[in-house]
């Protein structure tokens, strides 16, 4: 390597690690300081916490004065029914789409992907009396079904370019070889597709997760709120018991990061593939 | 085992059409090869036959039986595709296996057939393998076997030898050989490389512009061509043409003048005077000589040695090219100027519309 290109990669890097920073900088400030004392929150944000100032206090607080674990496996509920639905859907509708020619195939491709241009948001209000009139509301289906629609056009439109770089020599040759289509796509297709499937499980996962709007406007009562949701009620207008706020955040980024570790081999492997060959 | 019987077969895309009034019978456990410049049709003619791709019109009959309308696994076909297309994310065991799943074989069958197929194709090391951790060669025989396995009654094969290396491409060629008089089923198979076709085929069905321009057996379409196409695509290199005229016709016979070569009498049949003709020789027919049937001067200006043999390329009087197949160690240095002589069975004429008269 010439110095010029040691040089070249030192200040890649240098950009890198400042970026890394930024992005991860803030989680830190929140994992750390839920495990302070309140007043080392305000007196010394950036610092660790050593004996003096450790403390479990904004945990035990979160577990006792609220239904976090109620939260917990809404928001599991949610977020794992609503990916599996968006993914088995989608790779289904993104083959049907990609792989026959049908009357108004064209037509429905693009209803589609307008789903992606169009934020579901604007039609909060619809959604809200729609899940009122259909009596789901303040239930998780409602949620389940909002986030199904909502992650549905990006998924057909991700999984439909990767099922377009499939030979089609071999679904062919399944033909050939007696397959069934549903076979084809569950034996033949699929597997193929896990690159795709986990970097849509992904993208579907966080926003879902993530979501404060749908469970604010859906949900009303403890039993349905999610864990977003659930930590707002920490934050008042006058106090906020940030021990508990900060606690709570802390233990809602902890799945996703789970999460995202199990998928990331295959999401790295499904965001090139398409890019380099 | 069966024979295949292709009707008016007809395939448009809107306006283009692939396939244009397709007829041909094979019979049951011969080996057609479909040969033809790329765009001939030869690869949407296989793909209906496999029943991938419908036909905008005609009949297709595999034993005696109309197939239309029958999905692909229904018609007693197997096919070996050009990029093999063996499942990633199966072993060679279970590619083999997972078709007759689905067609109610029994699993002890199953096991019977694939030890037999790898056996055949020596691939008993490798059942437990990966495709991706196996050579070409060896995928190809994988594809092979998955084929076998489904016991066909004709089997399709997509150009199966083109991915592969020249040496493994002859050795496996001979092998596609010998599987057929071992298995003695019905075969097409389709390739753009006329040596495969010659070296394989009972018969060999040339297509061009999605038409057939004749089927006939290997030295029967090297011998006596239909008509230009035929010609000029079998053999290499390509056949010499050399435009010509009928210049007058005395007792039967019609004198036959060109610019390039010295004049020759063919029969006169249904010629008349004025018709242009298109005179066809082989490179290799061609020798060094003074006179006979057919004779053209020309000045050499280049040679290409091969080893067994030498390719003299000759500018002709009108000033294109021909070449000459010469043999052995003397070759005629580049400014020589020579005569080429062939003798009558070697010369080939057409007339206006391309088709071969009788010489």
């Amino acid at each position: 390597m010439t110095t010029d290109q040691r040089a070249r990669s030192i200040g890649v890097h240098l950009v890198l690690i400042a970026y890394s920073l930024l992005a991860v900088g803030p989680i830190l400030l929140v994992v750390m300081n839920s495990f302070k004392v309140r007043s080392a929150i305000f007196g010394s944000p950036l610092a660790l916490p050593d004996a003096s100032t450790f403390s479990l206090v904004g945990y035990e607080k979160v577990f006792r004065s609220s239904h976090i674990l109620t939260y917990y496996s809404n928001s599991l509920i949610v977020t794992l029914v609503s990916m599996a639905l968006v993914l088995l859907f989608g790779a289904m509708a993104a083959w049907a789409l990609t792989e026959y020619r049908f009357r108004g195939s064209t037509a429905l491709a693009l209803f589609l992907s307008i789903g992606i241009m169009v934020p579901i948001r604007l039609g909060s209000v619809a959604i809200l009396n729609m899940m009122r009139s259909a009596g789901l509301n303040d239930t998780l289906t409602a949620l389940i079904l909002v986030y199904v629609a909502q992650g549905l056009p990006m998924s057909i439109f991700i999984l439909s370019e990767f099922i377009q770089q499939i030979p089609k020599d071999l679904r062919d040759a399944a033909r050939c070889d007696g397959v069934p289509e549903t076979r084809i796509f569950f034996e033949v297709v699929a597997p193929l597709l896990r690159p795709a499937i986990a970097t849509v499980a992904v993208f579907t996962i966080v926003p879902i997760w993530n979501d404060l709007w749908f469970p604010l406007i859906l949900t009303s009562s403890d039993s349905t709120h999610t864990v977003t949701l659930g930590v707002q009620q920490f934050l008042g207008q006058y106090i906020t018991d940030w021990n508990s706020v900060l606690a709570a955040l802390s233990m809602a980024i902890l799945p996703v990061v789970v999460i995202y570790v199990i998928l990331s081999r295959q999401l790295i492997a499904g965001l090139t593939s398409g890019a380099v060959k | 085992m069966a024979n295949l019987r292709i009707e008016q077969l007809n395939k448009r895309y809107g306006a283009t059409t692939v396939l244009n009034n397709v007829n041909l019978s094979i019979e049951d456990g011969e080996f057609v090869v479909l040969v033809g410049p790329s765009g001939c049709g030869k690869s949407t003619l296989l793909r209906m036959i496999a029943g991938l791709d419908g036909a905008s019109g005609g009949d297709i009959h595999i034993a005696g039986k109309l197939v239309n309308a029958l999905a692909p696994a229904e018609r007693g076909i197997a096919m070996v595709f050009q990029s093999y297309a063996l499942y990633p994310h199966m072993n060679v065991r279970k590619n083999m296996t997972f078709g007759l799943k689905f067609t109610g074989v029994p699993p002890t069958e199953r096991e019977r057939r694939v030890a037999e197929a790898a056996r055949m194709l020596r691939l008993e090391e490798l059942l437990e393998r990966y495709p991706r951790d196996l050579s070409g060669g060896q995928r190809q025989r994988v594809a092979i076997g998955r084929a076998i396995v489904r016991e066909p009654a004709v089997f399709l094969f997509d150009e199966p030898l083109s991915n592969l290396d020249a040496a493994l491409r002859v050795s496996t060629r001979v092998e596609i050989a010998n599987l057929h008089r071992l298995l003695k089923s019905t075969i097409v198979y389709v390739t753009h490389d006329q040596v495969e076709a010659m070296t394989l085929a009972d018969r060999i069905v040339v297509m061009n512009k999605g038409r057939i321009e004749q089927v006939g057996k290997p030295l029967d379409l090297y011998y006596e061509p239909a008509n230009l196409f035929v010609a000029g695509f079998i053999g290499s290199p390509a056949m010499n043409f050399f435009e010509a005229e009928v210049e007058g016709i005395e007792g039967g016979r019609a004198r036959v003048a060109g610019t390039a070569f010295r004049n020759l009498d063919i029969p006169a049949g249904s010629l008349k005077v004025g018709d242009a003709l298109t005179v066809g020789v082989r490179p290799e027919h061609l020798v060094r000589g003074e006179a006979g049937f057919f004779a053209a001067e020309g000045v050499v200006e280049l040679v290409e040695r091969l080893g067994e043999a030498s390719f003299a390329y000759l500018r002709r009087v009108d000033g294109r090219m021909f070449v000459a197949e010469v043999r052995g160690r003397q070759t005629p240095a580049p400014g020589e100027a020579a005569t080429l002589v062939a003798a009558s069975p070697d010369v080939h004429v057409f007339d206006a519309s391309g088709l071969r008269v009788a010489t």
